[in-house]
């Protein structure tokens, strides 16, 4: 007890408020822990388009971007220290990159008023903006991706899924689960059998779940893993000689760190995206010259251009576009938390806007509405080519399946809404 | 011969050979435990930071280039040059060496004579410590670690299982290599421990420290050649695991596998380390072979722990421990 | 000079026997007591509460509950993330399908289910000791966490598999939910801890805790003795799986409002409580909480430090972070072997008979 109220007096000073002033972007990055290979570039690019921002546009509508960084460790109750120590900084928006640090923020943004961006991940019910007010999560959501997977995987196989088989391999949790549902409606629409194999974390072990695939021959392969589970996954898939343009990843297992570690073996295995992979945009040649050049990158800077790195830049970017709607609505370039939220729902990409921050073709071009948090749900197909170590697109963005996607969507948001007695907005 | 046979038994060699994975981390624990009374709780950690050493030096990683770079602004990060494999594993064991050194030094000389749950506790503080100085040094990004060992499905043994059954088996190469780099690891351990000099000191000490205390062995050397050789196993670990999955983080939870092992094969004992190793290997694999499709799957992670327990109940001191005596 | 005993005469074993027989020592508590209570709860803001009290509370119940089976019982176990997601999954259960009881109850209840939870596994304790039976209770940790992310029923048949915990209130303040103030789920925790606290000690120097100690020392010496194993053994599996629950249940309901199984109670948080018994000092009820303050306050205080006033780079600083506490670790180990609470005993002696320590 003692020692507490010593510590208290010796935390008294270090919890000093942060300065308001600037535009603040919190970054509840990872480069620590078990997903930290995962974290670090998303982390870097995230920081380096503000710095971008900042150094070549003198910020955002002439405020500063400011980019606190805090470590999660990917572990929910430092995710939750790091939102504390920051919300109060005047931090206009939270991507933290974690499915359970999402879980954890969702009735606590919901009731501090600032707007949570979960690109790609999170809860994909989120997409309701009528029970989610708070919650983002375009452009696109898990149950997008297995649905694009399938109609890839459909047009792979000549326009008809009759019946094949396709196995979800997948990390045993909440995020791994997440398509389970979509996978078996599709399944009953298309004709096609499913089934899933999951893989404890850390999943450093993988043969019983690949030799169990190499009995059922399956002719499809989805797969949602993240961590280390990626590397083994593609490795074991290149030992039992899998045909790797069957084999098909989730955007978190699609990544050059998923696939060098398997060398050759990994060449022509698929991953979905739903942005732009390489480095041959103009932004990356500004963020060259004004931010790693000067010294100034967030990381070593060897990660430019990577998968990770560019879903971070990304992430900054629809974050910058949403606050430059939301000082052109308001009509002052202070923006708070709520005005972020209320540009976030209004939020508009097209060809011209990506085109304007140096990134043209670079992700899909969608509308966000107060009903629709979850954007279009466009996704593309990407493939590794292992002799020139690099992921590229093989179609375009293409929508998911709608008509699946959207009862689900209503039913779970529906559960939340009942069970958290959540009042319905959008009216 | 029915299908589901012949995949069995495809899946009893995998078990046996992943057993053999598992027993090699377990004898890192076991070698310790047995000099010293030490649980050594960081084998895992040191694991990883073998491979993160070998790595580093085969690259020509400069250490702490990233400190190095935030405190003085350089930019410094290789020193260019690439060391070949087998001259940078010499390297990492002579780190290993010295790592063994420094925490006799500074950490169980200060302990000696403490009951067995504090020294347990030092190996955790041991853990955090590597985990961060490893990190520090080296970075904390994927690695790729590659030594020349083979990987992929051994055609030899696809083909004539194939002609044998009509069902190719599949052997990982790597496994292959595994095994046998293990078993010849723990061949020269028990040569070494049973016909040495300071194998038998080791055994000595094992017996009772006093005693060899009395008789002139030294203390301080053998307990720095049980870390030596405990994390020269743990490299070898580190080299086969990292092989598959790059060297990361997760190394460090291997130590989490050979936990079952030790409590199955006792914590004192080499041969209960290997047998108790294979026992698990080839337990997992077959129950998520059979019962796993039927609940669900994904039970490896606890069905070893209940596979051990269930012995436990039976051989309370594990298959090859020491058997209990208790008095009053 | 600091503890002046002059005067301070015991007419009574009752007297004589009081958790805090000196006189400063208890004017110190009742301080204590009076500043948690009546001072904090005025000052704190989110931060102070969900960074920093709510941890150091919840998981002193976890440590309390671990210290009774592991340094009291001497029973080692691994299992307290799997018990603690006992608890979180029973009051969950029980939050949800009985909205219009208290919060209170259901976090009791939950308690109560872990408690025999965790007698179902320690079980194989009459057989198994030691170490063995330390990674014998991995089992259960491994094992609880896969049923609750295998069984759909545990997270009401959800498609994301987590739970939330819905705003619940008591005197119609909420203390779980998003919309709780600061200091209500403050108050709501130390009276909890407060509670646990004193049951534990009292329990832990009665009989029951004799019986305990006695088991601890030597099994077979105490069977010997007149005190039953099968008895002590379950008994303090049960106690102690009550307390870990319901540091389970605060956990999940109030601190996170968020969980899921392999993330919030994997293996890790096991380790964490046991490091914090470890460290704290095992038997001791303030070893519970000085270890827990330990291992919670000292990250964010030398993340604070290295991060907010030195401005390192954040990853730096997380690697610095583990450096630092493992060197602490093993360097209070060497100065101390028996943990925080024996380093305040020797302090507190020395301070006794200072300045004339002859």
């Amino acid at each position: 007890m003692k020692l507490k109220l010593a510590t208290l007096a010796l935390g008294a000073t270090m919890a000093a408020a942060p300065v308001m002033a600037d535009l603040v972007f919190p970054s509840l990055s990872y480069r620590t822990g078990p997903f930290a290979a995962g974290g670090i570039p998303f982390a870097d690019g995230y920081a380096d388009y503000f710095t971008l921002l900042n150094e070549r546009d003198g910020g955002i509508g002439g405020e500063m971007a400011s980019v606190p960084e805090c470590e999660t460790a990917y572990n929910t109750e430092k995710g939750v220290e790091c939102y504390e120590a920051t919300k109060d900084s005047g931090a206009l928006i939270y991507q933290p990159l974690s499915t359970g640090i999402t879980y954890q923020l969702i009735p606590k943004v919901t009731a501090d008023g600032i707007p949570l961006h979960t690109m790609g991940y999170g809860r994909t019910s989120a997409k309701n903006g009528k029970v989610f007010s708070h919650v983002f999560n375009y452009p696109v959501n898990y149950w997008d991706g297995a649905s694009v997977g399938v109609n890839h995987f459909m047009k792979q196989a000549g326009g008809s899924l009759e019946g094949k088989k396709i196995t979800l391999l997948h990390f045993n949790g909440a995020y791994g689960r997440e398509p389970i549902p979509t996978l078996e409606a599709l399944s009953a629409k298309h004709g096609f059998d499913f089934n899933a194999i999951p893989i404890d974390y850390p999943g450093q072990e993988q043969k019983s779940q690949w030799l169990q695939i190499r009995r059922e021959r399956p002719d499809f392969i989805l797969f949602w893993g993240w961590g280390v589970m990626n590397q083994v996954a593609v490795q074991e898939a290149a030992n039992i000689r899998f045909p790797m343009e069957n084999f098909m990843g989730i955007w978190w297992s699609g990544s050059e760190n998923d696939v060098i570690p398997a060398g050759d073996g990994a060449n022509g295995y698929k991953s979905l995206q739903f942005h732009n992979v390489g480095n041959d945009f103009p932004v990356f040649d500004d963020i060259q010259k004004y931010v790693v050049d000067a010294g100034k990158a967030a990381g070593a800077g060897d990660q430019v251009g990577t998968v990770l790195y560019n879903r971070g830049v990304y992430a900054a970017f629809l974050a910058a576009e949403a606050a430059k709607q939301a000082q052109a609505a308001n009509g002052t370039s202070a923006i708070d938390a709520s005005m972020m939220r209320d540009a976030m729902e209004s939020l508009e990409i097209t060809a011209a806007t990506m085109e304007a921050a140096g990134l043209p073709g670079f992700g899909p071009e969608f509308k966000v509405s107060c009903e629709n948090h979850g954007g279009d749900g466009l996704a593309a197909v990407g493939q590794w080519d292992a002799a020139s170590q690099s992921w590229s697109l093989i179609s375009d963005f293409e929508p998911s399946d709608g008509s699946v996607i959207g009862p689900l969507v209503d039913a779970d948001s529906a559960a939340y809404a009942e069970e958290n007695k959540v009042a319905m907005s959008c009216n | 011969m029915p299908d589901q046979l012949i995949f069995g038994m495809e899946v009893f060699l995998n078990g046996l050979m992943a057993g053999v994975l598992y027993a090699l981390v377990a004898l890192g624990f076991v070698l310790i435990y047995k000099a010293s009374g030490i649980f050594n709780y960081a084998q895992g950690v040191m694991a990883l930071f073998s491979a993160l050493t070998l790595v580093g030096i085969m690259e020509g990683q400069i250490p702490f280039a990233h400190l190095i770079n935030a405190i003085f602004g350089t930019e410094l990060h290789h020193f260019g040059w690439h060391v070949p494999g087998i001259l940078a594993i010499v390297l990492t064991m002579a780190v290993m060496v010295l790592l063994a050194i420094c925490v006799q030094k500074f950490v169980f000389r200060h302990l000696v004579g403490q009951e067995p749950i504090i020294l347990f506790m030092a190996t955790i503080g041991l853990a955090y410590f590597l985990e961060g100085v490893g990190d520090l040094m080296w970075g904390s990004e994927i690695k790729k670690l590659d030594v020349g060992l083979p990987q992929g499905i051994n055609l030899a043994i696809d083909e004539t299982t194939f002609g044998w059954f009509g069902y190719g088996f599949f052997i990982d190469n790597l496994d292959i290599v595994a095994t046998i780099i293990a078993a010849l690891l723990v061949a020269v351990l028990v040569i070494f421990a049973q016909y040495t000099k300071q194998g038998r000191a080791m055994r000595a000490v094992a017996d009772d420290h006093q005693a060899a205390l009395s008789v002139g062995v030294s203390l301080n050397f053998i307990w720095v050649m049980v870390w030596s050789v405990a994390g020269f196993v743990a490299l070898v670990a580190g080299i086969m695991w990292g092989t598959k999955s790059g060297v990361q983080f997760s190394l460090s939870l291997i130590a989490l596998k050979a936990l079952p092992v030790l409590m199955l094969g006792g914590f004192t004992s080499i041969p209960g380390a290997i047998v108790g190793g294979l026992i698990i290997g080839v337990g997992e694999k077959l129950f998520e072979f059979a019962i796993g499709p039927l609940v669900g799957g994904a039970t490896e992670n606890w069905f070893a722990y209940v596979l051990a327990l269930i012995f436990l109940v039976f051989r309370p001191q594990g298959l090859f421990g020491e058997k209990i005596i208790e008095r009053v | 000079m600091f503890y002046r005993e002059a005067g301070d005469f015991k007419t009574s074993y009752r007297e004589d026997n009081q958790t805090f027989p000196i006189k400063f020592d208890r004017y110190r508590y009742y301080s204590v007591m009076f500043a948690a209570f009546a001072v904090v709860p005025f000052l704190i803001n989110d931060y102070w509460v969900n960074a920093i009290f709510l941890p150091f509370l919840i998981y002193s119940i976890a440590a309390i509950g671990l210290n009774i089976l592991t340094g009291y019982c001497g029973q080692v176990s691994l299992g307290t993330g799997g018990f603690m997601a006992v608890g979180a999954y029973g009051c969950y259960k029980l939050m949800t399908a009985f909205p219009e009881v208290s919060i209170l109850i259901h976090v009791i209840l939950a308690g109560g289910v872990t408690g025999m939870v965790c007698v179902l596994f320690g079980l194989p304790s009459l057989r198994i000791k030691g170490f063995y039976l330390a990674v014998a209770t991995l089992a259960a940790q491994f094992f609880l966490v896969w049923l609750f992310n295998r069984v759909p029923w545990f997270y009401n048949y959800s498609a994301s598999g987590q739970i939330n915990a819905p705003e619940r209130t008591i005197f119609g303040i909420a203390v779980t939910g998003p919309n709780t103030q600061a200091w209500a789920t403050y108050l709501f925790c130390l009276v909890i801890v407060t509670v646990c606290a004193l049951v534990a000690r009292n329990l832990t120097r009665g009989m029951q805790g004799r019986q305990w100690m006695a088991i601890r020392d030597m099994d077979i010496a105490a069977e010997i003795i007149g005190v039953n194993p099968l008895k002590a053994k379950i008994s303090a599996f049960a106690v102690s799986g009550f307390f870990v629950g319901i540091a389970g249940a605060l956990l999940f309901a109030v601190y996170l409002g968020a969980a899921e199984a392999g993330d919030s109670f994997g293996i890790t948080k096991s380790f964490l409580v046991l490091f914090m018994i470890i460290i704290g000092g095992l038997g001791s009820i303030f070893g519970s909480f000085a270890g827990a303050a330990f291992l919670v306050l000292l990250p964010v205080f030398l993340k604070n430090v290295l991060v907010g006033w030195l401005g390192w780079p954040t990853d730096m600083a997380a690697h610095l972070e583990f450096i630092i506490v493992g060197a602490l670790i093993v360097i209070f180990l060497i100065a101390e072997p028996h943990g925080l609470a024996q380093l305040w005993r020797v302090a507190k002696e020395k301070l006794r008979l200072w300045p004339f320590p002859h």
